[in-house]
């Protein structure tokens, strides 16, 4: 992991590329994700000061956005989807069921590093439920032989 | 919250300020309302509350929490009558079944996630939400707390992840998260009421939560500067004051007036018994409009410390230790001294000094003890050291020793040129009310060596920071009027109607010179001349143009110089005379203008009349019976060297530590060890009392009625809402001391002194306590010509007549920078802490800061070998002392920085005896030092510190 004052000064780098920029705290925050696989705290007062806000109102704007991480993800990504159409054809029984062979529940990372599991609402996947996303592939009709394919194929 | 006593109505949404009027009908009936008001607030105006959670009056409508529902005839739905405006003639219905049955609804969800612990909850008899559910009539609550962000546990003992514990780290209030409702009125008071934006609604739907700061802060590690407006609107018990915790709710409401900074917001005491259970800012107080700061609302503490002195003292010498007598046998033994003392060196060798902590009737009463009773007129005040540049400096060019607007006048401004003050500090609710002007795109320039919290904060940055080197100003200020000058910015119009145009041409003639050039003075301020320009033009062409400065303006060898350019530069452009111009003097204390006011300069009688003047003198000669001492007195300095040379010996000091204020702290106290009577009279026994041979123990601002002036000329009431601790308000420890020495004085309320003030003094003559207590307040100049008071000053002409320009001829002060002492000092406050320290010190507001540091840039200190931390000692040509250091790019390289909030750091060992040369007001704000490394204290501290233990001790009663 970099230390802080690396992390503050690519951050700063980020930010004054970003000049000009109308509406320029999202650009950022993506950009600083894009770099470092998630936000670091240690971001959000530099970013404030540039741009003449406060750290809780960069704060505010960044845990709004689920997909800003505080921590490094894993080295993939399965998000499944959690919403009412996917529920319908049995997403809950997928997704207990990725649970128990990762052994981590919402959000976790596996011990290895190598998976991280998010719940997602709504891929737009609807008429293919149960839907899935591994590192931003979308997966349809996922049951529980698919989940043990797609984990096998990214561990 | 938290309006149920005094009650102030909560409207619900602002007042419009259009002119144009709409009428409506609500529920039958018809109202006329300004256009864009609400349909809640037009409502609450017919006496009609609609119900509402997510709205009150201090803040913009937000329309979140969907209980103030209404029904319109002709429009679909049922909109949320805080944020729909009024239109003409429409009908309004605010109850109908169908509304009832939705507000229900709505209310059984907030109430589903809301422990009902209502019995033991802080916010019992004072809570909204309990009002709102009462309100709509909830009976039942259908839903079954399930999930909930108020259980610590689920009902087989696992943790709840969504409860958050309690956040106590700050000292005056609590959060608790499971009390929450997510209103965000907190949120939106922290940004719209006091602008520091510390607080934000984290997350989003069901994990939505007001969250201080970042993930990892907390309400003290947050940018929270603890004004108390969150606490304020909140409707449930989620913020709450410790005090109510602590306490319960109170039972009654007195208006009162803060004795903190120059700003003068008013407060109700809201007590129980007689005990203060807390501050809340008032809502219809004219210079805080309901905010507050820190101090004002939360450190009162001090006025119940035990370090509190309530019995009077007595000692032959101060290397005595303090024995406790009664009233009379202090009295005696004081009237005895000063008696004697006069009956050996004559009628000049005592004096007084005033307070500007104190009301206008007791600082009032102690000028005349000294040219009634004394018979001369040795009086001084603490504004000596402050803002006597200031009376100097506007007298000579306006007529008037007085700021010229009222803070209203902010929001008009478009320009807001800030020299030598930090408000963010200094003056926080002013800074608020600044900083809301900002956001609405106001422009902002400051001068000042460091770079202060006003420079930039969120949503705002200053378009123009001139960080000048200490001392300074005369050249900058000049340099703006030689670009405002040369390129033909001035208002010519205004210059020949309203000023002398004789002396604009002189004036003229001296700015243009090329030598006053930004770029001739580039090299001497270190201000690129690029920024000087720019400032200028923006101040000259910007649109309306308003200039507060502070201390950092007149606390200099040519303080008074630095007033008049500013004087200068608001007449070139004609920004004088109406609202959001002018020039803005911001008062360091409380009363200080008061003090002012009233005669305690050694040279004016009240209301500036110089003392000289026979017929002023007739005026005071026949009320007071006696002959008044046609030449002017002594001020402090002159008292203290007077002293040294053994001509002046006995001092009364009401309300003011000049041992720890003063400049030059080893010649002060040279001074007052030399004398054989020194009476303190304050709250606690402070760094003056340790050579004082009488203490008589003061009374606070809570136990006593008078009134305070504040930096706007505002007369404003000051309430006793307890008994005086250790028995007499101030004014009546005064008469009794006067009464010893022979005087009879028979005040029995301070309204009696108001009215011999205003018989006196033509500025005051309509000033009485029935015209307070109706009007809220007064600011002076209040008489026939203008019965209602002055909010803005030189509107059709200047008070001297016309505008005098008068040349700023910049001289560098004595104070140099050489190879011994290479840095320069310059000093300032912070937000938490109030002038000496002797009240905010005795209260919780310590955990903002603890001890005086030392600011220092990095590059000084490398050079030095100092680290962030180390013990550093600060030595001038006057003295030496130690603090620990801070690195910081605040300040430019070759400046260094600090307050002089502590005892113990003692910087004025530092400061020199330099002063101005109009007014003698401290040069405290330049001092050529060295820093280096120490290991601890320097020999005057612990000299001092031990010289100051010995002093305090008071002998065991027998």
């Amino acid at each position: 992991m970099p230390d802080q004052s690396a992390i503050i000064a690519r951050v700063s780098e980020i930010i004054a590329s970003h000049q000009g920029v109308e509406g320029p705290l999202l650009p950022i925050l993506h950009a600083i994700q894009h770099q470092f696989g998630h936000v670091p705290q240690a971001a959000l007062p530099v970013i404030a000061q540039a741009l003449s806000l406060s750290k809780a109102e960069v704060h505010g704007v960044m845990s709004f956005y689920h997909d800003f991480r505080e921590e490094p993800a894993g080295r993939h990504v399965v998000k499944l989807c959690r919403a009412e159409s996917c529920q319908s054809v049995g997403a809950d029984r997928v997704a207990a069921h990725a649970q128990a062979r990762l052994g981590v529940d919402w959000h976790g990372t596996t011990p290895d590093g190598a998976v991280t599991l998010e719940p997602v609402f709504c891929l737009g996947l609807c008429a293919c439920g149960p839907a899935a996303m591994v590192d931003g592939r979308l997966v349809g009709r996922v049951d529980e032989a698919r989940v043990d394919a797609l984990l096998a194929e990214v561990r | 919250m938290k309006d149920f006593i005094l009650p102030d109505r909560d409207f619900g949404t602002p007042a419009a300020k259009s002119k144009q009027m709409v009428t409506l009908t609500i529920d039958g009936f018809d109202v006329t309302v300004p256009e864009g008001t609400s349909i809640m607030r037009a409502a609450a105006e017919l006496g009609i509350s609609v119900p509402k959670l997510c709205a009150t009056d201090s803040l913009d409508a937000f329309g979140s929490c969907r209980l103030c529902l209404v029904e319109i005839e002709g429009r679909n739905g049922t909109p949320a009558s805080c944020t729909t405006p009024v239109a003409p003639g429409i009908k309004v219905m605010t109850q109908t079944g169908k509304l009832k049955q939705l507000r229900r609804g709505v209310m059984e969800l907030y109430i589903s996630d809301h422990p009902l612990d209502c019995l033991t909850c802080a916010a019992n008899g004072d809570c909204e939400l309990q009002d709102q559910a009462g309100a709509v009539g909830l009976r039942d609550v259908r839903y079954e707390a399930v999930e909930t962000h108020f259980r610590a546990k689920n009902t087989s003992g696992e943790a709840n992840p969504q409860w958050l514990p309690k956040d106590d780290s700050n000292p005056y209030f609590s959060y608790d998260p499971s009390k929450c409702i997510v209103c965000s009125r907190c949120v939106r008071a922290c940004e719209e009421v006091q602008g520091t934006f510390a607080l934000t609604i984290e997350g989003r739907g069901w994990d939505s939560r007001v969250s201080f700061g970042m993930k990892t802060d907390t309400a003290l590690a947050s940018d929270c500067v603890s004004c108390g407006a969150c606490v304020q609107a909140c409707p449930t018990a989620t913020l709450t004051e410790k005090s109510v915790i602590d306490i319960g709710t109170p039972d009654r409401a007195i208006v009162t007036t803060c004795a903190y900074c120059g700003v003068g917001c008013q407060f109700k005491a809201e007590m129980r018994g007689d005990e203060l259970v807390r501050m809340v800012p008032y809502k219809h107080g004219k210079a805080n409009r309901g905010h507050s700061c820190v101090k004002g609302r939360f450190a009162y503490g001090y006025a119940s410390h035990k370090d509190r002195i309530l019995n009077p003292m007595i000692r032959d010498s101060i290397n005595d230790p303090w024995k406790e007598v009664s009233w009379a046998e202090a009295m005696e033994f004081a009237a005895n001294r000063m008696k004697g003392i006069q009956e050996r060196y004559g009628r000049q060798s005592v004096g007084v000094i005033t307070s500007s902590r104190c009301t206008n009737e007791e600082a009032y009463l102690v000028q005349k003890l000294t040219r009634a009773v004394f018979m001369n007129n040795n009086t001084d005040t603490c504004a000596r050291v402050c803002h006597s540049p200031t009376g100097y400096g506007l007298g000579q060019t306006f007529g008037t020793s007085a700021g010229t607007q009222d803070f209203d006048s902010v929001e008009h401004c478009d320009v807001a040129l800030v020299i030598g003050a930090n408000p963010h500090s200094g003056h926080p609710v002013f800074a608020s009310r600044l900083k809301k002007r900002l956001r609405q795109g106001a422009k902002l320039i400051v001068i000042d060596p460091r770079r202060t919290e006003m420079v930039e904060g969120p949503h705002f940055k200053a378009a123009h920071h001139l960080a000048l080197k200490p001392g300074t100003n005369v050249a900058i200020v000049t340099a703006l009027a030689h670009v405002i000058v040369t390129e033909k910015l001035y208002n010519e119009a205004f210059i020949r109607a309203r000023c002398d145009w004789d002396e604009f041409q002189d004036y003229m003639e001296f700015a243009a010179d090329p030598r006053n050039s930004p770029e001739a003075i580039e090299m001497l301020t270190g201000v690129p001349a690029a920024e000087v320009r720019g400032a200028a033009r923006l101040y000259a062409t910007g649109g309306n143009a308003a200039i507060y400065y502070g201390l950092g303006v007149t606390e200099h060898s040519q303080g008074s110089t630095t007033v008049i350019g500013i004087a200068n530069l608001a007449m070139l452009t004609g920004n004088i005379g109406r609202p959001g111009v002018g020039v803005n003097p911001l008062r360091g204390q409380n009363n200080v203008q008061g003090s002012c006011d009233m005669g305690s300069f050694p040279h004016e009688l009240p209301g500036y009349r110089h003392v000289k003047g026979p017929e002023v003198r007739a005026i005071f000669e026949k009320a007071w019976g006696v002959t008044i001492d046609p030449e002017p007195g002594l001020r402090i300095p002159n008292m203290l060297d007077a002293a040294v040379e053994g001509s002046f010996k006995g001092l009364y000091c009401q309300g003011e530590d000049i041992l720890q204020s003063d400049p030059d702290t080893k010649h002060v106290a040279a001074g007052l060890a030399a004398m054989e009577c020194v009476i303190v009279h304050d709250l606690f026994l402070n760094e003056t009392a340790n050579y004082a041979h009488v203490f008589f123990p003061g009374s606070s601002f809570l136990e006593k009625d008078g009134t305070f002036t504040n930096a706007e000329r505002r007369i404003n009431m000051v309430r006793k809402v307890m008994a005086p601790k250790q028995g007499y308000a101030d004014w009546e420890v005064t008469q009794m001391f006067a009464r010893a020495m022979g005087a009879d004085w028979n005040y029995t309320h301070p309204s009696q002194i108001m009215e011999e003030i205003a018989l006196t003094t033509p500025s005051f003559a309509g000033v009485n306590y029935e015209a307070l207590e109706t009007k809220g307040s007064i600011q002076w100049p209040c008489n026939e010509k203008a019965p209602e008071g002055t909010p803005l000053m030189h509107i059709d002409g200047f008070v001297r007549g016309k505008g005098k320009f008068i040349r700023t001829e910049y001289v560098a002060t004595d104070e140099k920078t050489g190879p011994r002492f290479p840095l320069l000092l310059t000093t300032g406050r912070i937000l938490s802490q109030y002038n000496v320290g002797a009240q905010t010190r005795r209260t919780e507001n310590v955990v903002w800061h603890g001890e005086d540091v030392l600011e220092i840039h990095p590059h000084d200190a490398e050079t030095r070998g100092i680290r962030e931390g180390d013990f550093v000692r600060l030595a001038s040509r006057a003295g030496e002392t130690t603090l620990r250091a801070t690195l910081t790019d605040k300040v430019s390289p070759g400046v260094v920085y600090t307050t002089f909030h502590h005892p113990v750091t003692q910087a004025n060992v530092i400061t020199t005896d330099f002063s101005d040369w109009a007014t003698n007001c401290p040069e405290y704000k330049v001092t050529a030092v060295q820093v280096s490394p120490s290991n601890g204290p320097s020999e005057w501290q612990e000299a001092y510190e031990a010289q100051a233990s010995l002093s305090r001790r008071i002998a065991a009663a027998e």
